[in-house]
């Protein structure tokens, strides 16, 4: 899994492309987390366009990212997500904790 | 009447670099039966969570790293009907039915969410697990792709 970061005023971006299981995430989870406690952005944007695979172990890191959020009284919004990675948020009810943003979505 | 048409065995060390190749292989042989990029999918999912599961749960407590093994069997038989199961010799699982439930998890702490059983399930037609504590666990997904009666002619 790759990541790639930017920073834009109170707002933290992260674009995650590739696989993302247990695997990927025991690397990036730590990487993550110091930049949510080094920037303390108001609002998270994780990027899941490029996702070509999720599993649980993908679910349970987009949910601890946003408890992170929670700690920090920030919030988090998921970008563009791919198909089976939406599908698995759904599955697990995520879509009703965190927003989901389609960046062709003028009303959100 | 249905026959078995085609298997392979492996036997994998049980480290999570090997997740991904576990989903690729299972996910190749699968392919023979020509499936839908959405079945492949579902394939991977459902073999990357039985696989995660015995890294993360069955040898958390196995200090001999020679004992970390996954044992992963696949098959198809005449009618499409393809079949997968992944076991370890690991912990075991004490109430089977308790750890099939929907987000019932023993390591939140690690952020696990519990919904591995319930995304298998989902994700092939048919989940059954076997388990003893302190002897290990077996997982056999199975799903029905397409009979492909001319993949082999004769009887080999
Ligand atoms: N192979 C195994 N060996 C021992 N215990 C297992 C095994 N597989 C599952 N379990 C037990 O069953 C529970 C439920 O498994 P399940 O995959 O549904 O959720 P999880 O692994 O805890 O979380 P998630 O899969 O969402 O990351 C686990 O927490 C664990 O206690
Ligand atoms: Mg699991």
């Amino acid at each position: 899994m790759d990541l790639t970061v930017w920073n834009e005023k109170d707002k933290l971006f992260l674009r995650l492309s590739g696989e993302i299981d247990h695997h990927a995430v025991k690397d990036t989870r730590k990487e993550v987390d110091d930049l949510i406690a080094k920037n303390r952005p108001k609002t998270l944007i994780m990027d899941l366009s490029s996702i070509d695979f999720m599993d649980s172990s993908g679910l349970g890191f987009v949910l601890g990212r946003l408890r992170k959020m929670n700690d920090i009284k920030g919030n988090m919004l998921i970008l563009n997500p791919a198909k089976r990675a939406e599908e698995m948020l759904k599955m697990a009810g995520a879509d009703k904790l965190v927003k989901i943003m389609r960046s062709d979505d003028h009303s959100a | 009447m249905k026959k078995c048409q085609n298997y392979f065995k492996t036997i994998l060390y049980a480290s999570s670099v090997n997740e991904s190749y576990s989903r690729i292989i299972v996910s190749a042989f699968a392919s023979q039966l020509d499936p839908t990029v959405e079945e492949i999918a579902d394939i991977k999912t459902a073999v990357s969570e039985a696989v995660t599961n015995c890294i993360v749960h069955a040898y958390k407590n196995e200090t001999d790293e020679k004992k970390k093994k996954i044992y992963i069997e696949a098959s198809y038989d005449t009618d499409g009907i393809f079949t997968v199961s992944v076991k370890d010799r690991g912990c075991g699982i004490p109430d089977i039915k308790k750890a099939m439930e929907p987000l019932f998890t023993t390591d939140a702490a690690n952020e696990r969410s519990g919904m591995g059983f319930s995304i298998m399930e989902s994700f092939t037609d048919k989940l059954h697990v076997t388990s003893r504590e302190g002897v290990g666990t077996k997982v056999t997904m199975s799903k029905r792709l397409k009979p492909k009666k001319q993949l082999f002619g004769g009887n080999n």
